[in-house]
Parts: C-alpha cells; sequence; structure tokens
C-alpha cells in the first residue's frame, strides 16, 4: 500500500513497491498528462516534480517518493509554471507537443532553482529532455522569456 | 453535395502560363488553380487522384451552433504539423469566422465521406486548402443568403463580415449563429457560384505571425490543442482512458520474420496484475501492415504487462526467418559498397559517360553510406480496441486511418463498416505511424477480451528493435571535369532495400515512388549522365521515415557535389550554380520520372529558377564568401523534393578536440503560397534539428538480424546542446506557382549541409553517416 499525495490530493494505492511513479500517475490514478517515452530517465517526458524537484518518473519506485508529487496538470496553478506555460504559448513552441509536459516540468524545476539562468545554464539543465520534432531553439527563447528575458534566440 | 465536375472556363488554358500572368487577381487566380482538382474521379494528379480524393461539402466540415461556436472537422493527422489549426484557419478565414469561436474536431475514419485522410507525403496543405477554401466560401454564401432570406432583400445586398452578416443599406446585421439554423436548410451552392476572397481581405493565409526569427512579430491566432498541451490535458494514443481498460505489451521476434518455438510463462501469469498471455502468430512475409507475430502479456496496468513480458521465457524459431537472421551491418555495408563497383539497372541515361569519364582532365569518385534509422516519435505505437457484438471500435495516433481500419477489419474478420477508428492527436509520426501494425496487434488481443478496452503499449526498445527501418543506403558517384573544371559526366549509382519489399515479393530495386525522391529528379546540366540502381536485398521491416528516400539522394549528390567543387578549385556556391545550368523547367518525364509525388509535371515541373533563387537567399543571408577563422566554415546544400525547394547553410566550427559547435543555420525554403507561415517557420526549425542527428548520431545497426540499439541511450537523437545557436528561415515569397509540400522538405539537405561544412572548418570529408566520433580521430 502506497499513499501518495499528487496536485495537493492524498491518494491510498494497492500497489507493488517497485511499480515505478509513471504507472502509478497513469494508470492507477488515471492523470495522463504525464507521459512514458523511454522507461530508463533517457528523455524527460515523464517528468514530475517531487517537493518542486524535477524527477523523471519512469525510474522512481512508488516507495522511494518521500515527497509531494507535481504533476503537469498543476502548473497553471503554480506561479512559476504559469509563466513557462504561457511562454511556450506566446512563442508556438509545441509541435506534436507530446514531449512539452515533460519539457514545461523541467523548466519550471528549472526556473525554482534558478530564476535567472542564462542560456548554457538552460542548455545543461534540459539536455536530459528530447524532443523529436526538433523544438529545441523555441523551448530555449521560451525558458528566457518566462525568466524575463526579451525573446532572442 | 454531390461530386459534381464542374470545370471552370479556364481550364483549357496552359494552367502555369496562366498563373504567372495572373499574380495579383486573387479570386480568379485561385479559381484557375482549382481545376486540377475540380474533376475529382478522373484526375491523374493531386488530391483528385488519391484514394477517396477530396470532397469540399461545407455540411460534411463546418458545423456551426446557434451560439455562434463554429466547429471545423478535421481529416488529417495531426503529428506537430500544426494541420488541425493551419486548415481550420483556411476554412475559417474564407468563412469569416471569429478565430475565438473556432473549435475542431478530429473525424473518424471514413474515406468516402472525408475523402482522403493518408496523412504522408508533406500533402495535407498542399491537397486541401482548395477543398477547405471552397467549403468556407460555400458555407459564407448560405450564411448571406439565409440573412438575405430573413430580411427579403436580394443576397447581392448583404455580406459577410467577421462572425456576422451585414445588410449595408439598413445597418441590420446577424450573427453567424443566429443564421446557422436557417442556413443550414439551403442548398449548397455550385462551385461556380463561389467567390472566393482576394488575398486583401484575408486575415490568416499567408500572413506572418508568432515568432519570426527570433522576433514575436505579432499573438499567432491561437494553435487549436496549444491550451490543451501545455497543460497536460491534450489526447494522445496513449491517453485514451476507457472504463476497465487492460494493458498489453508483446514480446516479439527478435529477427524479421522468426516464429515461436516453446513459451513458457507461468513465472509470467505469477506477475501481480497479469492476467493473460497470447500467442500471436507470425505474419506470413512480407508483413506489410501485419502484427510481427510474438507473445502478449495482458494485466491489469502497463507495468504488469512489462513485468510479466520479462518473466517470459521464450524459445523463438530462426530458422523461419531464413537469411534474415544472418543479417549484419557492416557485411551488408561491404556488400553493397563492392555492388555500387558494377554496372546496375540504368535508370537513366544521356550523353556517353564513359567516354566522358574516360576522356576527363579529371576524375572525382566517391561513395556515401547512410546507415538505417528509427522514426522513434517521442510516443511509441501505441493503440486502445475493444471488439463486441460483431463491432470493433479503436482508439490510435495513426497517419493512415483508413489503412489502420482496413487492418482491424483484416485481422478481426469483420467487415470494414463495422470497424469504427478515432484518430487521437500523434505524439510525432515521422513515418512510423503511417504503418497501423500496431493497431492491429492491440485488435488481436482484444479479440480475446470481449467488450473490455484493450491497450496496447509500445516499449522504446519494442520501437527501436522493431521500427519500419529507413532504408539502409549506399551511393557511388563518378563525375568527369574538363581543364576548366566544368562537368562533362555524371555517373550514379544508388543501392538500398525498396519499401517495395513490404508488399510483395523483394523487388531489390528502387521503385519509382523511390528513385523519384531526388535520384533521377537530379537537375544539374552536364551532358553525359548516367544514373543506376544495383540490387540490394531487405533483412528488416523497411518503411518510411520522414522524407524517405530523399534522405540518401540529397546527402549523396550535395556533398558529392561539393566534392566536385573542391577538385575544380571553384567556390562551392558557384560551382552549383553553374551545375544547374540556365534557369529552366525540368519536365519530370524527361528524366524518367513518372512519379512527381502524384503531381501534374505541367503544373509542377523542376523549376532550377527556384532552385537557384533558394541557393542565392540562404548564402546571401549566411554571409557566405567571407573570411573565416580557423577550424570554422559555412557548408550549403539544396534540395528539390515533395515539389518544394530548400537550401540551407550551416556555419560551424570544429574545435581541436574535434569538438563542433553549430553556430547558424540559414534555412531557405520555397513551397510556393504559404498557407500558415508560422507554421512553416516551425517546420524549418524541426527537421534542422532532426537533419543534425541524422547527419551527426542516429544510426540503427543489426548483428544476426537482431537491432543492437534500444533505447535513447545508444540510439542517438539529437538534444538541447545539438541544436544550432541560431536558426534563421527565409521564406521565399512565390505566390505565383503551385503550393508545396512542408513537413518533409527541409530534412533533405541538411545532413549534406552540415558535412560540406564541416569539410570547410577542417577539412575532414565525411561519407559515412552519422559523424559520431570521425572528427576526433
Amino acid at each position: 500500500m502506497a499513499s501518495l499525495t499528487i496536485n495537493g490530493r492524498q491518494h491510498e494505492l494497492d500497489v507493488p513497491d517497485n511499480m515505478p511513479l509513471l504507472w502509478v500517475i497513469r494508470d492507477v490514478v488515471g492523470m495522463k498528462g504525464t507521459k512514458f517515452g523511454c522507461g530508463m530517465a533517457q528523455c524527460g517526458a515523464c517528468t514530475v516534480h517531487i517537493d518542486g524537484v524535477a524527477t523523471r518518473s519512469c525510474v522512481t519506485p512508488v516507495s522511494a517518493v518521500k515527497g509531494e508529487v507535481q504533476t503537469i496538470e498543476a502548473m497553471a496553478d503554480d506561479p512559476v509554471g504559469k509563466k513557462v506555460q504561457q511562454a511556450w504559448l506566446d512563442l508556438g513552441v509545441a509541435q506534436c507537443g507530446y514531449c512539452q509536459g515533460g519539457q514545461i516540468m523541467n523548466a519550471t524545476g528549472l526556473l525554482k532553482s534558478n530564476p535567472e539562468p542564462n542560456s548554457q545554464e538552460i542548455i545543461d539543465a534540459m539536455a536530459g529532455n528530447l524532443c523529436r520534432c526538433g523544438t529545441y531553439n523555441r523551448i530555449l527563447a521560451a525558458i528566457e522569456r518566462a525568466a524575463g528575458k526579451e525573446v532572442s534566440s | 453535395m454531390s461530386r459534381s465536375n464542374d470545370t471552370l472556363l479556364l481550364a483549357n488554358v496552359s494552367r502555369r502560363g496562366l498563373l504567372k500572368g495572373m499574380a495579383g487577381a486573387s479570386a480568379l487566380l485561385l479559381a484557375a488553380r482549382w481545376d486540377a482538382g475540380l474533376a475529382n474521379e478522373k484526375a491523374q494528379f493531386g488530391a483528385g487522384a488519391m484514394p477517396g480524393g477530396w470532397i469540399d461539402n461545407p455540411n460534411v466540415f463546418i458545423h456551426i451552433d446557434a451560439d455562434g461556436v463554429v466547429t471545423f472537422i478535421n481529416n488529417r493527422a495531426e503529428m506537430g504539423q500544426g494541420i488541425r489549426t493551419s486548415l481550420a484557419m483556411v476554412a475559417a478565414d474564407e468563412l469569416g469566422a471569429d478565430w475565438d469561436q473556432v473549435r475542431v474536431k478530429q473525424a473518424t475514419a471514413d474515406q468516402e465521406k472525408y475523402g482522403n485522410q493518408n496523412t504522408d507525403g508533406s500533402r495535407s496543405m498542399r491537397h486541401w486548402h482548395e477543398p477547405m477554401r471552397r467549403a468556407g466560401a460555400a458555407a459564407r454564401l448560405m450564411l448571406e443568403q439565409a440573412a438575405a432570406n430573413q430580411w427579403g432583400v436580394p443576397v447581392s445586398e448583404v455580406h459577410a463580415e467577421v462572425h456576422k452578416v451585414v445588410h449595408s443599406a439598413t445597418g441590420r446585421e446577424l450573427g453567424f449563429g443566429e443564421l446557422a439554423e436557417s442556413a443550414r436548410e439551403l442548398e449548397v451552392p455550385g462551385r461556380n457560384a463561389l467567390v472566393l476572397k482576394a488575398d486583401s481581405e484575408l486575415r490568416f493565409i499567408g500572413k506572418e505571425s508568432g515568432l519570426v526569427n527570433g522576433e514575436l512579430k505579432s499573438a499567432y491566432p491561437k494553435a487549436v490543442d496549444g491550451e490543451d498541451i501545455v497543460t497536460g490535458k491534450a489526447v494522445f494514443g496513449a491517453d485514451v482512458d476507457l472504463e476497465g481498460t487492460l494493458y498489453a505489451v508483446i514480446a516479439r521476434p527478435p529477427v524479421y520474420g522468426a516464429g515461436i518455438k516453446s513459451v513458457e510463462d507461468s513465472a509470467a501469469l505469477e506477475v501481480p496484475g497479469v492476467k493473460k498471455v497470447i500467442r500471436i502468430e507470425t505474419a506470413d512475409q512480407p508483413a506489410a501492415f501485419n502484427p510481427l507475430g510474438g507473445v502478449a502479456v495482458v494485466a491489469s496496468n502497463t507495468w504488469a504487462a512489462m513485468e510479466g513480458r520479462r518473466a517470459l521465457e521464450i524459445e523463438w524459431d530462426m530458422a523461419a526467418a531464413g537469411d534474415n537472421a544472418d543479417y549484419t551491418s557492416d557485411a551488408y555495408r561491404a556488400a553493397l559498397e563492392k555492388a555500387a563497383q558494377s554496372p546496375g539497372k540504368v535508370i537513366r541515361q544521356s550523353g556517353d559517360v564513359d567516354a566522358a569519364l574516360k576522356d576527363a582532365e579529371k576524375r572525382v569518385s566517391a561513395t556515401y553510406y547512410m546507415p538505417h534509422m528509427a522514426q522513434s516519435p517521442m510516443e511509441p505505437p501505441v493503440a486502445v480496441v475493444r471488439v463486441k457484438d460483431g463491432k470493433a471500435e479503436a482508439w490510435a495516433p495513426v497517419q493512415n486511418p483508413r489503412a489502420t481500419r482496413d487492418g482491424v477489419a483484416g485481422i478481426l474478420g469483420l467487415d470494414r463498416e463495422n470497424v469504427t477508428v478515432h484518430q487521437t492527436l500523434l505524439g510525432g509520426g515521422f513515418g512510423r505511424k503511417s504503418k497501423p501494425d500496431f493497431v492491429s496487434e492491440a485488435a488481436r488481443i482484444a479479440k480475446e477480451f470481449e467488450g473490455q478496452p484493450v491497450k496496447l503499449q509500445w516499449s522504446r526498445e519494442d520501437d527501436i528493435q522493431h521500427a519500419y527501418f529507413h532504408a539502409v543506403s549506399v551511393d557511388h558517384l563518378e563525375a568527369g571535369l574538363d581543364a576548366e573544371g566544368k562537368a562533362t559526366g555524371w555517373l550514379h549509382r544508388t543501392l538500398s532495400p525498396s519499401i517495395a519489399s513490404l508488399f510483395a515479393p523483394d523487388p531489390k530495386h528502387k521503385g519509382e515512388f523511390e528513385l523519384g525522391m531526388g535520384f533521377n529528379t537530379m537537375p544539374f546540366s552536364i551532358p553525359s549522365i548516367r544514373l543506376e540502381n544495383p540490387p540490394a536485398p531487405a533483412h528488416v521491416r523497411i518503411g518510411w521515415f520522414r522524407s524517405v528516400y530523399n534522405l540518401p539522394h540529397a546527402w549523396a549528390i550535395q556533398s558529392f557535389a561539393h566534392e566536385m567543387a573542391e577538385a575544380a578549385g571553384k567556390d562551392h556556391r558557384d560551382y552549383v550554380l553553374e551545375l544547374l545550368g540556365p534557369d529552366r523547367e525540368v519536365h519530370n518525364l524527361t528524366v524518367g520520372d513518372g512519379w512527381n509525388y502524384g503531381e501534374d509535371p505541367d503544373l509542377y515541373p523542376i523549376d532550377t529558377a527556384r532552385m537557384r533563387r533558394v541557393i542565392e537567399r540562404a548564402t546571401e543571408e549566411a554571409g557566405w564568401g567571407r573570411e573565416s577563422q580557423k577550424g570554422r566554415g559555412l557548408g550549403l546544400a539544396f534540395h528539390h523534393s515533395f515539389v518544394s525547394y530548400t537550401a540551407i547553410v550551416f556555419d560551424v566550427e570544429v574545435d581541436d578536440a574535434g569538438e563542433l559547435t553549430i553556430h547558424r543555420a540559414d534555412i531557405a525554403f520555397d513551397c510556393g503560397p504559404q498557407a500558415n507561415p508560422e507554421r512553416i517557420r516551425a517546420q524549418m526549425e524541426g527537421a534542422c534539428v532532426m537533419g543534425i542527428g541524422i547527419a551527426l548520431k542516429s544510426e540503427v545497426t543489426f548483428q544476426d538480424g537482431v537491432a543492437q540499439q534500444s533505447n535513447f541511450d545508444k540510439y542517438l537523437i539529437p538534444r538541447m546542446p545539438d541544436a544550432p545557436k541560431v536558426v534563421r528561415v527565409h521564406l521565399i515569397d512565390n505566390p505565383d506557382d503551385a503550393m508545396g509540400g512542408v513537413g518533409e522538405p527541409g530534412l533533405p539537405p541538411v545532413a549534406p549541409a552540415l558535412c560540406n561544412a564541416i569539410y570547410a572548418a577542417t577539412g575532414k570529408r565525411i561519407r559515412r553517416l552519422p559523424v559520431g566520433d570521425q572528427l576526433s580521430g
């Protein structure tokens, strides 16, 4: 039995200890914004926050989750997350959109720990999030915009 | 509305000549273009020649509610190209809809109702902007008529404005919502009665908006799925959530064609949550879009299914795979390179190449290699199917709904009419999801669970190891140059397994639809040319990958043209402009291409002037010819594909350790008229990054028939640090030609341009992709 707080809501869940948080969120809790992309922390599509820290849910056993989980569905209520989402919309970042929830979670995690990152810091922080559509230049510009910089790329 | 064959008066006049002479007369101009498609049933080319053709009935595509909300039915797969937004914009612009009141609903698979829905070949906007404009214009006319009827005035006295119809004489107005019900009762006007808006009346079509080369030009009319995507609400295939869903994964034969000898599933069945283990028959070869076979594990959640699969003990029958079980990449590459030294099937010939090469002052020769790749969209293949009472319903991210529907019907033994396919958003496609094998797999499993939805999930390992792989290729080129460095002879041999091997006994030669992707359509003006295609057998499933055979053809031809320029001691740009020769239209049939992406060669010839323009634009924007410091250089490549024209210049730097930095990419693109420039830019930017991956990182190799990479730790695709520091997209303003493709043409020139830039920076010639660690040696 696992007890999890996801987006402020408490869940008592009858799942095996080693079940990755990703599948608990998607298949058991039934929230679909957090995506499966690789299952081995190579792509970042599954990124959630645990106590505000960007975490790959696909390799995080549910038993290892000690803090409060937040997913992309909660970001509209998060002041930093909201800003990041808006920057994404302003700059037309998304193409297919499948990875973008994870990108936004990772970017929001970055801005929470480093509100004014320089370009290199953004690139380093985002290197673990794959986008097959190749939207990286716009992602970079959107994070800078969310951080209050003028658009330039 | 019946599919009438109303032809416009202009039909018999040379279309292209007419188009060129009529720029500016927008409404008439578009009408003139239409005749290409207006004979739907008889069309040889374009949208009308596609299965199902086009439909432009506004009652099929446009619904207006009493509250004024306008819902467009989108009949094309949304896989990141933005088609749900762009097609709706086209129809909304012509209709006069307020964008804030526009919604988009996805069509189910129904070719008879919605026309062709197969989303590949960079065709969606090219084939559907005209029907959508007609649908919008017809709906507008019906609203105007409804208002005129209500006011008892002639329709000529009323006109539609944004989301309303106005009677100027009296100042009366009625909103679209207020008119919707009575308009719906009216007869749909004939096509001859439609007058399309002039360019000056358009609000969206062809208008720049959003992010333009680093500057936020203006607010972008909001993308229809944008808000859902950033808030996690967008529904991709994997996100379909039905009550009582079972979750499945499949252990597939590691080698194409292998069968099952034995399965030990007792441990799998003990995994908590696992419900059933099912053997799935190996498909007959060639496999087409049928399941590969294997062993399915069905469970109460995806993780349990994966754990169950891990616990299976399967002995595979490798003998069934024949010589596919001997397939090894290094040996295959060596075999193709050897075969490339001997003559092959002649595809195109002019002059005497042997004599030209023999008499040449200087000879250039090179062989290029491009490996297998997996499309690997970020959303791995996934599908949900429910079988109940002799009917089936599928929810899946598919590019080809018709093939999906037929595949599900076939595997279940049902009539097509008893299968419903709901098309979700695609988390990327890139050609992988034009093959609906994964939906048929889900159907096969769901057959065992009457009434219960089954979600089949592919893991990333499944995706990379069992892709429909991009064809491995070897291209061998030889050229003869005279004393001035001018090309006198060109010999090109291309070797790749054919996609046709999926559907029929392996032809071992490329088909017309493969050669026509930049091989026989090579537009250089050289006195003697011979193009050959020696055989290359297929040992894995070969399938469409974004841009398809344009990738190896452009990579080889554009690299080789640079090698020729170097041998001639000439500037690369000057040299290729000379190779292109005088501005002219090369009719496809004259170079042995009867395919031309399905388009009419009279309307879409290979236009070397357009090629020249993109080369000039990209090089100018990049500052071609300027001095570069040591270790830095510019590289150029260009290509015609999907009836559009692209040129790219990269500015790169390679340090002493072999570390590559891509400072900038300048991309010039001409697709003729632009429907939504904002998304065209996005496609070019994305293709640039994807192409960098093709050039630098991506490769699937085989050992004894088994793919040696299985996840993104070994199958490398571009990450943010690989992207150019700056990407600039330069769209050529060309409303006068017919509309070309957008999704794919940006990709083919990327790898050769990047490798040419690497040569300029380092003097190191890349002839084998990916570049990998070749720069550090």
